[in-house]
């Protein structure tokens, strides 16, 4: 055993003995990004089951949403001299956030991908990268490539909990893996025992049939659209929250993640994105921490596993394969 | 066939389309066994140029295409404009193998570049000063297209038992993880230590593989950007061919047949995984083909190179080309490729920007009165807007077009210029994306009187945000608006034939 240990860190430099200190941050780490990735890939993961379309501007919504907070954040009289206490400033920027990449998510699916619903399946794709684009490069333009600062550490006051044996949990890290929780609970109470619900379930299983039944698709689309994008926009806020930092390039990256939880806990499927995307938030934090050149190429080991689901388990851990049905 | 069909070109019992002539009638068979003739048959210029073109045989059409390019060195001497060229015919490379993976197959490849980069690195690693190896480029050439194509077909394998869609994102992160890897592979302290060889300097890092040699084949010598061009100008031609021949084949029709249906396709007993494999590794042969020139022509491989910006303007190459279209590419390129060029400084950049948009309003609004009207509407709409936001509030009139020549001094009288301007562009842009998206709700002659202030609004956030990173954000946002808008007008492309649903 020692002998493969020690081989083992001869080639990969794992550490010899664990730091389980270290380990429950990683671990907490991997939830608390786990849990925003597990927000972005429900927006992926619903349109799909609906419309079987790739929005790959979900992840510039995401990042609208962190700076719509950021800009309520300021004109709420800034972190340091704010208007209203600190917990009721979170908030609101999480309403306004939520809101407002509602109906962004809204006039893109109207505009960009309506008219294209019976288009050949490649022009819609097509569009969603020029929205994608166009948003990016949009926030590049009115707001620049800096790194911009929520500064929570002064809104609401950062504490680091010791829970025994030096492992720390901080009181932000705490609020957002709960408050996912609780959105994914809410979203999965809408989606099961509303009727908005039971008319994306069926949008979801048949459009057509659906349609017949006296259901505006367009309606349960437009309103998909809204939930997913205000998930995201919720999604992003935390991040400002939790990491301090955002910027205008932040979406790509995440939605590229939130994309890969959304397949890896299988596409179509919102217990499949809540699982998929703590694994994707655990595998980043982990490969971080423990595997060689992690700091580095934590991103390369999520694509990894991308392409491991893909060869292994192609419909996803919670998925049911994909049949087509003609 | 024209006789029959009449002024329209449609036959008679088929009842008008509102709003166009090109719109797909699903069911209507009278409407399908037209769709050659009522090509035929458009009225006006572009029906006359239409007629012409395809009168004229292929090889025909590649020295109208190409003929332009291999006169082009001997008219132009400035340097800048020849390495202008050069650029343009590489992208034009470079998106013929899209072309082949979009247009011909239906696949969306999004890690296209990566290949274009692997060539490019692949080549720098066997022959550069960095690297310490100097292969003949007679081998490294082909070595790197071969190696190229190959990791192609292992990233097309882990989605064929899936969907198409999965396609777009696994490549799309494996570019990602491609600029990841080239950025930081330099050996240093951040980078991988692999077993038994420990750290290991490949691609440089981020200051890139430089030194790459400049091609030596078969003891040629080929280090001008003049003769640069012609290697790949004759490449291209070669590559153009190549696909002409492939498209007309068995296989040709096979992947048109994927494109359109892959299930029907299947049925049909087409072998469709293995198709898309070699759709795929064909695009991913040509894009590292065209790397290794790349490489060659830089003298280097930099991570910043093969970019989303580089995806999104092949993208828009193939796509206004016309997807499927191999001579579209050409212009595609052209077009493309000349914008931000013309857009280097903000004097051009403001008559492109003027002169599209007048270009643009007189084919978009019939008949012709309309135009007329909104062009005088905006001119004087914006000297009232001018003259009464002047009395009002002084500082909204007291900016300057900076270098604007007489065009700028002109402009200065009608569009208002407020200092410290940030705010102000900012709700100006959201406001005229609200504004644009409204006109396509709107229609009749409320659309007309609409776009006058739609245009003034236009000109304000030009002048005073968009103008500011011409070559930057602002080029990446009018293409992303132009793929989106083009894929909403004229899913084909603008060269593109439009194709026929029947259901």
């Amino acid at each position: 055993m020692a002998l493969i240990l020690s081989s083992v860190h001869l080639v990969t430099g794992l550490p010899l003995a664990i730091d389980w200190s270290l380990f429950f941050a990683e671990l907490v780490n991997g939830l608390t990004l786990g849990s925003i990735y597990a927000l972005i890939a429900l927006g992926y993961t619903m349109v799909y089951g609906i419309l079987k379309l790739l929005n790959f501007a979900h992840g510039d919504v995401y990042m609208v949403g962190a700076f719509i907070g950021f800009f309520v954040l300021q004109w709420l009289g800034g972190p340091l001299t704010p208007a209203v206490t600190g917990w009721l400033a979170v908030s609101i920027m999480f309403a306004v956030a939520m809101v407002g990449c509602g109906f962004l998510g809204v006039g893109i699916e109207r505009f960009a991908y309506r008219p294209l619903r019976n288009a050949p399946r490649i022009a819609p794709l097509i569009s969603a990268l020029g929205v994608s684009i166009f948003l990016q490069n949009s926030a590049l333009l009115l707001w620049g490539p800096e790194f911009r600062d929520y500064d929570t550490f002064d809104l609401i006051g950062i504490k680091t909990y010791n829970i025994g044996a030096n492992f720390f949990i901080s009181n932000v890290q705490i609020l957002t893996i709960a408050a996912s929780i609780g959105l994914m609970l809410l979203l999965a109470l809408l989606v099961s025992r509303t009727r908005a619900g039971k008319a994306m379930r069926a949008t979801s299983f048949d459009r057509e049939a659906a349609e017949m039944m006296g259901i505006s698709v367009d309606r349960v689309v437009s309103f998909t659209f809204f939930v997913g994008s205000a998930l995201a926009a919720a999604g992003g806020v935390m991040f400002g929250i939790v990491f301090g930092q955002i910027f205008s390039l932040m979406g790509f990256f995440a939605g590229l993640k939130g994309f890969t939880a959304a397949v890896v806990g299988g596409i179509g499927s919102i217990p499949g994105a809540m699982l998929g995307g703590l694994l994707i938030g655990l595998t980043e934090s982990f490969a971080t921490g423990y595997l060689p050149g992690g700091a580095t190429y934590a991103n390369l080991y999520v694509f990894a596993l991308l392409i491991a689901m893909f060869l292994i388990r192609p419909s996803g851990l919670l998925g049911s394969p994909a049949i087509q049905k003609v | 066939m024209s006789e029959q069909l009449g002024d329209t070109g449609i036959p008679a019992g088929v009842p008008a389309v509102p709003g166009g002539v090109d719109h797909p009638r699903v069911g209507v068979d009278e409407w399908v066994a037209s769709h050659e003739g009522r090509r035929e048959a458009q009225k006006g210029v572009t029906g006359a140029l239409y007629r012409a073109w395809d009168r004229i045989p292929a090889w025909g059409h590649l020295v109208i295409l190409l003929g332009p390019f291999a006169i082009f060195p001997f008219v132009a001497n400035e340097g800048n404009l020849f390495r202008y060229g050069l650029i343009t015919i590489l992208y034009a490379l470079l998106a013929m193998g899209l072309n082949v993976v979009v247009g011909f197959a239906g696949l969306l490849d999004l890690g296209y570049v990566a290949f274009f980069g692997f060539g490019a690195y692949l080549y720098g690693i066997m022959a550069s000063g960095h690297s310490g190896h100097h292969l003949q480029a007679e081998i490294a050439i082909p070595i790197a297209t071969v190696v190229t194509a190959l990791v192609g077909l292992l990233l097309g394998l882990t989605s064929w038992r899936l969907l198409g869609d999965y396609l777009a994102i696994v490549t799309l992160f494996f570019l990602q993880a491609f600029v990841i890897f080239v950025n930081n592979a330099n050996g240093g302290p951040s980078d991988f230590s692999y077993p038994f060889v420990g750290k290991v300097d490949i691609t440089g890092g981020a200051n890139g593989l430089d030194q790459i040699d400049p091609f030596n084949l078969f003891g040629y010598h080929i280090s001008t950007t003049k003769q640069y061009y012609f290697f790949t100008l004759i490449s291209l031609a070669a590559v153009m061919i190549l696909l002409y021949f492939v498209n007309e084949s068995r296989t040709g029709r096979a992947w048109r047949a994927l494109r359109e249906d892959p299930l029907a396709a299947e049925v049909m007993s087409v072998p469709v995984n293995r198709l898309k494999l070699l759709a795929f590794m064909f695009g991913a042969a040509i894009a590292g083909y065209t790397g290794t020139i790349y490489g060659a022509v830089q003298s280097g491989a930099f991570p910043g190179d093969y970019d989303v910006g580089l995806l999104i303007t092949i993208y828009a190459i193939v796509i206004l080309g016309g997807l499927g279209s191999i001579g579209g590419v050409v212009i595609g390129a052209l077009v493309v490729n000349g914008a931000p060029e013309l857009l280097r400084s903000s004097e051009n950049a403001r008559f492109l920007f003027y002169g599209v948009l007048l270009l643009a309003l007189f084919v978009a609004l019939r008949p012709w009165y309309r135009p007329v009207i909104v062009l005088l509407g905006t001119i004087a709409f914006g000297f009232v807007v001018h003259a009464i936001v002047g009395a009002a509030w002084s500082r909204g009139t007291a900016g300057h077009i900076d270098g604007g020549g007489k065009v700028g001094r002109a402009l200065e009288h009608w569009v208002l210029l407020p200092t410290h301007v940030n705010r102000i562009a900012g709700w100006a842009y959201f406001a005229l994306i609200c504004a644009a998206l409204v006109l396509t709700l709107i229609h009749g002659w409320w659309r007309t009187l609409a776009l006058i202030p739609t245009l003034y609004l236009v000109a304000f956030v030009w002048e005073n945000e968009l103008v500011q990173q011409v070559s930057g954000a602002t080029r990446l946002i009018l293409l992303g608006a132009l793929l989106v808008v083009i894929m909403n007008v004229r899913p084909a492309g603008i060269f593109g034939t439009s194709r026929v649903e029947i259901v």
